[in-house]
């Protein structure tokens, strides 16, 4: 469950993809030697890049990225929005069906049969997405019997500090102490994480259900044809608005990320932001040795790239959550 | 213009002898009368043209079986009127207990003028220029079949008088629904006009319980040509519980209209099938509407099962009959309509199926509980958690802002 390292990708900051992405794309520093692998001890680079907001009494430096998602995870997390978004598109109409907007989208796209085909397109997409990560974590924590999948500072599953950060950061939303040191993943992002986990698997599984009826009426009574479609429906609805408010809002637009945090576009966010964000990652690494930094700034096209589906995404999402929330509250 | 014309005959004109009793006499009359743009004293056409006078039914006749009191020129000062009852008695029977008679009577009304006979005999409303009235088998007369609709709908189609007598704007109805495109683009003179629905003569209101579109009625007037429809209707449950007297059982025209019958096989009639049932059956169609079947169907998919489907038309038996679509034997047969591979167990899916209802879905009631449960408690504690950061966030920086420190 550590989200450290993608499928296949070992730690290996600097490796092959980050070249290749760094060669030839990278306008704002062509001409530039490339860097080998970053060592663990942060290197003391004597460029001469101007630091603009730096404080002028600090030696000038230039600005250094850690690489926090690997091109695989990145790949992953495209591949689950885009599908998620998709699904939730197609679904919504239907889960909304008596209000007027959803006739009118669904007959733009191109009838119901179009939206069922698309949705389930979306489904399989997702589906395999799901199957890789799964696949993934098998191969890394049980195959390979990698350290810090399961548990630890690296891992996505939920330990006692969480408990006690959450407690912390709601005593900071008040005034009443500092803000709690967040490690690689916080509490909420642990949170985002296994409600995607918990919520694949019970859209996914009722939605085969409704998909595969006949074969599945086999195996449960058909009364449960039933109750797949009420989970299906509302465990969708939960998905669409916890994205489309909590995670949006905890990721991308809360005051320290706004608009939003391209890290999961780029890969990689500057050395300053990392140790703002999660100081208790930054110091872990730091104390350990093993605080990989690049120089090499994310290319601009990709920021731009982040900056143009971010943004799409964010609109869509914002508008169906006004669509639902409308339909919703009129019943 | 043909009332302008009785009258004109009816206030009297000066005269001289005509011929009684022959036809060969007409021409007498018509000497005067067959010149194009002959008029009374007063300025009013008394013109009648001789060559649509020869083919008309009543061009055997004299001029003065109608014209009575004319007896030569000049005429007397004082004319009765034409009075068609005379030799069409039952007919003018039939229209003196029609609807159109009492409109009439009431127009008479308070002005303090004595009823006249004309008001009681509008026959000519409908038969035209009544020198040319021609055989209703005539594609020229005003009620041949194909012509029936604008005839009526003279009256019944002009807005003016509709709002006048308080009668519906039926006749822009009828154009679009399926007999007026049958009767006036395809011309079938089987399909329904106006008058194969409401009668000719003896047209009644449909609160008189002689009239043919009546309520109870209603049923019988259609299966005037629809007899395999109304004999599944009087086979099926609706059916069954009209006969029985049940005032709530519907007719034909409750599912359909009556003047705005579509064709059934158009996807915008099929698509509101279902909210027809649900205006009696409000309960079973709230819980369709919980349904996959409903809510793609409200998208557009017509195909998806509406009510019809399961439970047939015409012939809508209750689940306990035999011969029930819906009956527990005939289920798997109803849903392998649609759903080919469908089994056993798959027919216990409960297509009327309600959440709210804890005793008789007690697996519903408890999903959606616990949906609901779970919803409002993530939603809730995460709205308030991004709330409560957004706001201590935004003053941290708007504070650092103020101090000056730029960007954290």
């Amino acid at each position: 469950m550590s989200g450290e390292t993608g499928p296949g990708d070992r730690e290996k900051p600097g490796s092959e993809k980050m070249a290749e992405e760094r060669s030839g794309k990278e306008e704002a520093q062509a001409g530039m030697p490339v860097l080998p692998p970053a060592s663990p001890a942060p290197p003391e680079s004597p460029k001469p890049k101007p630091a603009e907001e730096a404080p002028a009494a600090l030696p000038a430096q230039a600005t250094r990225y850690y690489v926090r998602f690997s091109l695989g995870q990145r790949y992953l997390h495209a591949a689950l929005f885009s599908a998620f978004i998709g699904l939730a598109l197609t679904g919504l109409p239907l889960r909304f069906s008596q209000s007027a907007w959803a006739e009118r989208f669904a007959s733009i796209v191109g009838g119901f049969s179009a939206i069922l085909f698309f949705h389930k397109c979306c489904a399989v997409v997702l589906t395999v997405t799901f199957l890789i990560h799964v696949g993934s974590i098998f191969r890394r924590g049980v195959l390979r019997r990698e350290r810090g999948i399961f548990w630890g500072p690296k891992s996505l599953v939920p330990n006692p500090k969480d408990l006690a950060d959450l407690y912390h950061h709601i005593r900071w939303f008040l005034w009443l102490g500092p803000r709690p040191k967040f490690g690689r993943f916080s509490y909420w992002e642990k949170f985002d994480y296994w409600a995607v986990f918990w919520g694949m698997a019970i859209i996914g599984l009722s939605g085969y259900t409704m998909w595969f009826a006949p074969f599945f009426s086999k195996l449960l009574p058909g009364r449960w044809l039933n109750i797949a479609l009420v989970l299906h429906g509302e465990e969708a609805l939960l998905a669409v608005w916890f994205i489309f408010v909590v995670h949006f809002f905890n990721s991308h637009l809360r005051p320290e990320s706004f608009p939003m945090d391209l890290v999961i576009f780029t890969g990689k966010e500057s050395e300053e932001e990392f140790r703002k964000k999660r100081p208790e990652e930054y110091e872990r690494l730091v104390k350990e040795g093993k605080l990989d930094l690049t120089e090499v700034a994310p290319p601009l096209w990709l920021k731009n790239f982040g900056r143009i589906v971010g943004s799409l995404v964010l609109l869509i999402g914002f508008v169906l959550l006004v669509l639902t929330m409308y339909a919703f509250v009129r019943g | 213009m043909t009332w302008v014309l009785l009258a004109a005959l009816w206030l009297g004109l000066g005269g001289t002898a005509a011929q009684n009793g022959s036809s060969a006499g007409n021409a007498t009359c018509l000497a005067c009368h067959g010149q194009a743009g002959a008029t009374s004293p007063s300025g009013q056409s008394v013109y009648v043209d001789p060559s649509h006078f020869a083919d008309s039914v009543h061009a055997s006749l004299p001029c003065t079986a109608c014209h009575g009191s004319i007896a030569g020129y000049p005429h007397p000062a004082k004319m009765e009127a034409v009075n068609c009852g005379t030799c069409h008695g039952a007919e003018a029977g039939d229209i003196a207990a029609s609807v159109h008679a009492k409109i009439n009577a009431a127009q008479a009304g308070p002005a303090g003028r004595a009823p006249s006979p004309l008001d009681m005999v509008p026959c000519l409303g409908c038969h035209g220029d009544p020198h040319a009235i021609v055989p209703v088998a005539n594609a020229g007369s005003p009620v041949y079949p194909l012509n029936i609709p604008r005839t009526c709908g003279a009256c019944h189609g002009n807005p003016a008088l509709a709002k006048k007598y308080g009668f519906p704007d039926v006749y822009a109805m009828y154009m679009d629904s399926i007999h007026g495109f049958a009767l006036t683009k395809d011309g079938l003179l089987v399909a329904a006009s106006c008058s194969s629905c409401h009668g000719t003569h003896k047209i009644l209101s449909h609160t008189d319980p002689q009239s043919r579109t009546y309520r109870a009625n209603i049923p019988n007037t259609c299966g005037g040509c629809h007899a395999g429809p109304l004999a599944q209707y009087l086979a099926g449950i609706h059916g069954r519980q009209k006969e029985a007297g049940n005032a709530l059982a519907p007719v034909c025209t409750s599912c359909h209209t009556a003047h705005q019958v579509v064709q059934v096989a158009r996807a915008s009639w099929q698509k509101q099938t279902s909210a027809t049932c649900g205006s009696c059956h409000q309960n079973r169609y709230a819980t369709y509407l919980d349904t996959f079947h409903a809510q793609v169907s409200a998208i557009g998919y017509v195909e998806a099962a509406h009510c019809w489907n399961c439970h047939g038309n015409h012939d809508i038996l209750p689940p306990s009959d035999p011969k029930s679509s819906v009956n527990p034997a005939n289920l798997l047969h109803t849903c392998q309509q649609c759903h080919p591979d469908a089994n056993a167990s798959f027919i216990r899916y409960q297509p009327h199926a309600d959440p709210h209802n804890r005793l008789a879905y007690p697996h519903l009631w408890f999903t959606k509980q616990l949906m609901n449960l779970l919803l409002i408690a993530v939603l809730g504690f995460f709205f308030l958690h991004t709330i409560l950061w957004f706001l201590r966030s935004m003053f941290d920086r708007l504070g650092r802002a103020a101090r000056g420190e730029g960007k954290p």
